[in-house]
């Protein structure tokens, strides 16, 4: 129970935050927006999972990578393989040359479906691919990296490069990969529309829940002695090498897990948006995945999604009415940001509103704040 | 010969920066239940000794054998877990965390991603990390944030991170630099008592102090041995009063 509360919830701060976050994606949202702008939260709500990882990452163990969008687009085209297979079907697709592969294959003269693509038959194996293949090619990235003690710009650099090249093999081989276009009318996830209204609403909710669940999961990781190394590890990296720990295994570990959430997020992007394209994968999504976080604050895993939410609301507000200026916005902000509350949105909530917050609870409550109420007894008090 | 019986046996160690010998085949075998003293000059080679113990500089030549193990072929985290504890020269410490957190986290067990994951605060934890706390002067302050303590407390905090390993062999790279005279006197005592089941290394410039501790002093000059012996015997080496004591 302690342990539950504590560990999973973070305590007191951290269930009233949480349960905050649950109540707008779960209840608010949905009430006041129609599908349409509920959809569109749902895909700024995908982007939150790569803010999230990024609070891990960089937060936490102070690993810069600008290369999640790699994850979030293995994670995306993992599942937007699935659904393109299972909307090219032969009857679907019987106008084609080779009827039963995808449209764009069709186009670029591939006549037999490559063979790295079989597996995607099937929903089981995509569903374990959206895990593995992020955590697998991030094993390979950050064992390569950090047993050879490359750090800091130098991982940045090369995982910004990764992200360059793999965008430049999605697009070059277009017949396998559907190039710049992206994997694109896809219909069913095993025979179930997902472009309906209702679907669209039970995917809203199904992303909402997976985020909750992955915040309790990476609360939880912090919370562990594994959560105080990586911040020991940010600060002095050598007094925990010269402790007995083999520093990058933990380093390989956090890249990895911040692989499998950012791909998660891919994944249910492509859900709910209905395709998957090289332009969610390359550079500047990366970059803009780090701006997430940092207007967030990097060191809050809930900030992260308030970041998400907020950053690209103000994105499609802003690159609708002026287009040409959004880029420049969106630097002036991550410079501002880093430069005036460099610990982001959160940051602000600690110092203006959370001595309010407080004095508000502790009177609700009538307990003195140096006793930590348990969920339970602080509802019973709120019922008297 | 053999080396069995000394805890650490260094022969003919070679260092060399882009041909700067900055240990130049250098032996030093240290006992069992020794306190040993390393003095010289700045840029003698003393800190780089340290680091090729410790395994953060690879030795260019010779060997580094403790209790028989060869420690130039093994990683860090190895001569760690293997019983070789280092301070750095400038107090190194986790300081967003908790003095209690810090000897937590040096506390040997749970050192794999899964076992910090799976770590727990047990009792038999709870009372080491105290009984640590309580030799290193800062039972009082065990919540409190380790970037808070002063100099020497932060000092006293690392040895602790160190002593919490229990390691057969401790290296001490200025351990009373930046502390006052109480402070000192303090440390004097924890390195009498914490030497008397372990080998320990001391590099220090504060003549006072290695007198207080000293079983044997080593003097480097230019990665060399210049002298060793009790520290009488080094104070009235002519070579040694020349490059270092002055007068």
């Amino acid at each position: 129970m302690n342990t539950l509360y504590d560990r999973w919830l973070g305590g007191r701060q951290g269930a009233i935050g949480l349960l905050l976050l649950a109540l707008l994606i779960f209840i608010i949202l949905p009430v006041f927006l129609d599908i349409y702008r509920l959809n569109n939260v749902g895909k700024y709500l995908t982007y939150a999972f790569a803010a999230v990882s990024l609070v891990m990452l960089w937060g936490h163990a102070g690993i810069l990578s600008l290369g999640q969008g790699i994850f979030f687009g293995v994670g995306g085209y993992c599942m937007a393989m699935y659904l393109k297979l299972e909307a090219s079907d032969p009857a679907s697709t019987a106008r084609q040359t080779t009827p039963g592969i995808p449209d764009f294959m069709d186009w670029n003269q591939i006549t037999q479906l490559p063979l790295f693509w079989e597996p995607f038959h099937s929903l089981p194996f995509t569903i374990l691919a959206i895990f593995v293949v992020p955590a697998v090619l991030a094993y390979i990235v950050g064992a390569a990296m950090f047993k050879r003690r490359v750090g800091g710009v130098y991982f940045a650099i090369i995982t910004q490069a990764i992200a360059a090249i793999l965008t430049i093999l999605v697009v070059g081989q277009q017949g396998y990969t559907g190039g710049i276009n992206g994997i694109t009318d896809l219909k069913t996830l095993h025979g179930w529309n997902i472009n309906t209204d209702s679907a669209k609403y039970i995917l809203y909710y199904i992303n909402g829940v997976l985020l909750v669940g992955v915040i309790l999961l990476c609360r939880y990781i912090l919370s562990s002695k594994l959560g105080r190394l990586l911040l020991a590890m940010r600060d002095k990296e050598d007094r925990v090498r010269f402790s007995g720990y083999d520093v990058s295994n933990f380093k390989i570990f956090v890249f990895s897990l911040s692989a499998i959430i950012s791909a998660i997020g891919g994944a249910m992007f492509t859900l709910q948006v209905g395709f998957m394209s090289p332009t969610f994968v390359g550079i500047v999504p990366s970059i803009e995945m780090v701006i997430l976080a940092a207007v967030g604050g990097r060191l809050s895993l809930i900030g992260a999604v308030y970041g998400a939410l907020l950053v690209n609301y103000g994105k499609s507000a802003f690159s609708e009415t002026f287009p040409a200026l959004w880029l420049f916005l969106m630097g002036g902000l991550f410079i501002g940001v880093v430069m005036f509350f460099p610990n982001g949105l959160a940051g602000l909530y600690q110092t203006y509103l959370k001595p309010s917050v407080d004095r508000f609870l502790d009177k609700f409550t009538r307990k003195s704040s140096a006793v930590k109420p348990a969920v339970l007894s602080e509802k019973k008090e709120v019922a008297e | 010969m053999s080396n069995t019986d000394f805890v650490l046996a260094i022969e003919d160690l070679t260092v060399s920066f882009d041909g700067f010998k900055a240990v130049d085949g250098l032996n030093l075998y240290v006992d069992k239940n020794e306190l040993r003293v390393v003095i010289g000059p700045n840029g003698a080679g003393k800190t780089t000794v340290l680091d090729m113990i410790c395994g953060k500089t690879k030795a260019t030549s010779g060997s580094i054998k403790f209790k028989g193990m060869e420690l130039t072929k093994m990683a860090e985290h190895q001569i760690v877990r293997a019983g070789v504890g280092r301070k750095f020269q400038t107090p190194s410490i986790y300081e967003n965390l908790s003095v209690f957190e810090n000897l937590e986290i040096s506390f040997p067990r749970g050192r794999t991603v899964f076992g910090a994951l799976m770590f727990k605060r047990t009792d038999d934890v709870d009372q080491r990390i105290h009984e640590v706390a309580d030799m290193i002067y800062l039972s009082d302050l065990l919540d409190k944030e380790a970037g808070l303590l002063s100099h020497g407390q932060k000092q006293w905090l690392e040895i602790g991170m160190l002593l919490i390993q229990d390691p057969e062999l401790l290296m001490l790279d200025e351990p009373v630099a930046g502390m006052s005279v109480r402070e000192r006197e303090q440390t004097a005592d924890l390195l009498n008592r914490i030497c008397q089941d372990r080998s320990v290394i001391v590099i220090e410039h504060d003549m006072e102090f290695v007198k207080r501790i000293a079983h044997k002093v080593t003097v480097l000059h230019q990665g060399k041995i210049l002298s060793q012996g009790t520290m009488e015997q080094v104070q009235s080496d002519e070579r040694v009063i020349e490059v270092y004591l002055g007068h």
